[in-house]
């Protein structure tokens, strides 16, 4: 991983581009985070984003609406395809969330200094996109207000839940992600938060943020115990945000559905949702460090460093593909053998295709040190991903289930309007809590850029 | 937290402008005799939680004990649930199928160990706290931006508010300051 930091990466100058800008000092530091925040006049386009985003959320809340009072049928999921949109989203969005987790926790424990600037915005990233996934199972079970049903308590039907099943171990997954990736991120704000209430202007600031704060005053014996514990999540958070995925490729390999039934599948779907994270978190940095003018502090060493992590994640998520299709022609299972035919030639053939487009062929262009020093063309590659890895999850549930063993249980699937609307819904209730994050939150971890300034150095000699 | 004997003020706050001065500043008022002291930055600097004699915290332990318990209970929960209150047979498997219940187990030591890091760690530090005296200090404000402090507590056996402000005045300090109950 450090060869991720490589320091002979510039083509002008050979020497790598700062993680902070320099001239920065403590003050300047914090100014500029914290007045994204405590300024009073909202500037026009946060206003603009923020009604666009809630206007696209309003379409969920109205398809939700729609579905608890038609149920389920409403999508295009029937026999043979059960799972469709609902499970592609859920494990489109909680791919998304891990990359909060590998930048807030694995770069931590490894050191990797750049990923201070944008780590608050990744858990946040994580905690949303957490959120947007776990709307979908909730909706499937088609009667969301029993799901604490699949919960153990011991209750008066005298059932427990099935603890042998994938579907469970998501229960537990899932929830422990979330919780654990709240209680990450709250507590890397609270001295944030602190300098917040220290430097609001409004009353109601100081008393809100105040609150949040829990009473930090930045105190030394706090700072030790506040440092172990904050190491000791990151610790934790690593073997978590690995074992979350791995549960979730348990949702297929578990089953014996042709294409589902691999045990490649764990690996294969961590590094896709690396790579998928990274990718939306340069899809969200980059126009951000721009309306926000946060070049200093997300600079282009943390893009380059973000596209080569994309790079290298995609790199085993087109060998995945690659082992899927050698192991079907090796095992000389017919099943096997048919399940990869149907991909590649079948009646969903362009969407098999259309993702090696997305995420094996465009990202090499990766390769290029040009295209990775251009903004643009990182964003546009970004964006592939984000399609691609979609198309990855539609090829592994619908393609594969809609042709399985039988011919005479054979169909064919087709979503409707309101698949789609839940879909575009979720991406509305992301933005929409995303922007509330960008105006009432640091979106930068403070307290840890202040390590970064050249003034946070203890000069030795005058200690001693 | 027992009740501390009632001194005029809470203490005497030194004011920096730079970490490397609060961290030699600390390191003096330790080796001077002071114990019940505190310093206070807007960063966690390592060096100054050690020059005031924070060299361990029991995190490590807490966390270790609520993953532990964590992780039995989680293990409990289904041993009890398949093999004792509601033994079904699934295609003749053993009721006790233990490596199906790993992954939920797995899960529940993390969530174990993670809140009580997060719970251990604020009620060690004695958090939320609504009051504390320290925010009387003129500037403490700046103390989550740009400025450092040392207080020594009016407890401290040693304090004394005439040779204790001389004291930390020496010590290159911007301002000394009481500090108000």
């Amino acid at each position: 991983m450090s060869r991720v930091d490589n320091p002979h990466d510039d083509v002008a100058i050979h020497t790598t581009p700062v993680v902070i800008e320099p001239g920065h000092t403590f003050g300047s530091v914090t100014d500029k985070i914290s007045t994204i925040v405590l300024r009073k006049r909202t500037p026009i386009g946060w206003w603009i984003g923020f009604a666009l985003s809630f206007m696209v959320f309003g379409i969920l809340q109205g398809t939700i609406v729609w579905l608890l009072l038609n149920g389920i049928g409403i999508w295009g999921n029937n026999q043979p395809v059960g799972w469709s949109f609902d499970i592609i989203n859920f494990v489109w969005w909680i791919g998304i969330g891990h990359a909060g987790t590998l930048i807030s926790a694995i770069l931590l424990l490894l050191r990797q200094g750049w990923r201070t600037s944008i780590n608050r915005f990744a858990e946040a990233m994580t905690l949303f996109a957490v959120a947007c996934a776990g709307l979908f199972p909730l909706l499937h079970t088609g009667r969301p207000w029993l799901a604490y049903w699949m919960f153990p308590y011991p209750n008066t039907m005298g059932m427990w839940p099935q603890f042998r099943s994938p579907l469970m171990w998501d229960v537990f997954a899932v929830s422990t992600y979330a919780t654990v990736s709240a209680l990450f991120w709250y507590t890397g704000l609270i001295p944030d938060l602190a300098t917040l209430r220290d430097r609001a202007r409004s009353r109601l600031g100081r008393v809100i943020y105040g609150m949040a704060a829990l009473g930090w005053r930045g105190s030394a014996r706090h700072w030790a115990r506040y440092e172990a514990t904050y190491l000791l999540l990151a610790g934790l958070s690593t073997p978590l945000v690995l074992s979350v995925h791995t549960i979730v490729s348990f949702d297929f390999a578990v089953g014996i559905v042709p294409g589902w039934h691999a045990t490649i599948f764990p690996p294969y779907f961590v590094a896709g949702a690396i790579y998928a994270g990274f990718a939306m978190v340069l899809t969200l940095v980059i126009p951000l460090r721009k309306l926000y003018g946060l070049e200093d502090f997300i600079t282009q060493r943390h893009l380059r460093n973000s596209a080569k992590v994309m790079l290298a994640t995609g790199l085993i998520v087109a060998y995945g593909y690659m082992m899927e299709t050698w192991t079907a022609w090796y095992s000389a299972n017919t099943y096997e053998e048919f399940m990869i035919r149907n991909r590649f030639f079948g009646p969903y053939a362009f969407y098999y295709w259309a993702l090696m487009v997305c995420n094996v062929i465009v990202p090499q262009l990766l390769w290029i040190r040009r295209v990775r020093h251009s903004t643009l063309a990182l964003f546009a590659i970004a964006m592939f991903v984000n399609v691609g890895m979609w198309l990855e999850r539609f090829v592994i549930i619908p393609i594969s289930l809609h042709r399985d063993f039988l011919p005479s249980s054979w169909g064919m699937y087709s979503p409707t309007i309101f698949d789609f609307s839940m879909f575009f819904g979720t991406i509305g209730l992301f933005f929409f809590l995303m922007f509330l994050f960008l105006r009432f939150l640091p979106v930068i971890s403070i307290f840890e850029m202040r390590t970064l300034v050249p003034e946070a150095e203890i000069k030795e000699d005058k200690t001693a | 937290m027992k009740r501390r004997t009632r001194t005029p003020t809470y203490g005497m706050m030194a004011e920096f402008d730079n970490p490397t001065d609060v961290v030699a500043a600390a390191t003096r008022a330790y080796e001077a005799g002071y114990r019940r002291l505190d310093a206070y930055s807007p960063y966690p600097i390592e060096e100054l939680s050690e020059a005031i004699g924070v060299h361990s915290t029991k995190m490590p332990m807490i966390v270790l004990i609520g993953g532990i318990i964590g992780g039995i209970a989680g293990y409990l929960l289904q041993f009890y649930t398949h093999v004792i209150d509601y033994p079904l047979n699934v295609g003749g498997k053993p009721l006790h199928s233990w490596p199906a219940f790993i992954p939920i187990t797995f899960e529940c030591t993390v969530l174990g160990a993670a809140l009580s890091a997060v719970f251990g760690m604020l009620a060690l530090n004695g958090l939320p706290e609504p009051y504390h005296p320290v925010f009387n200090t003129p500037n403490f404000a700046l103390a989550s931006r740009d400025r450092f402090f040392l207080l020594i507590q009016a407890n401290d056996p040693k304090f004394d508010p005439a040779e204790t402000r001389t004291f930390l005045q020496s010590l290159g300090a911007r301002e000394v300051n009481d500090v108000e109950h």
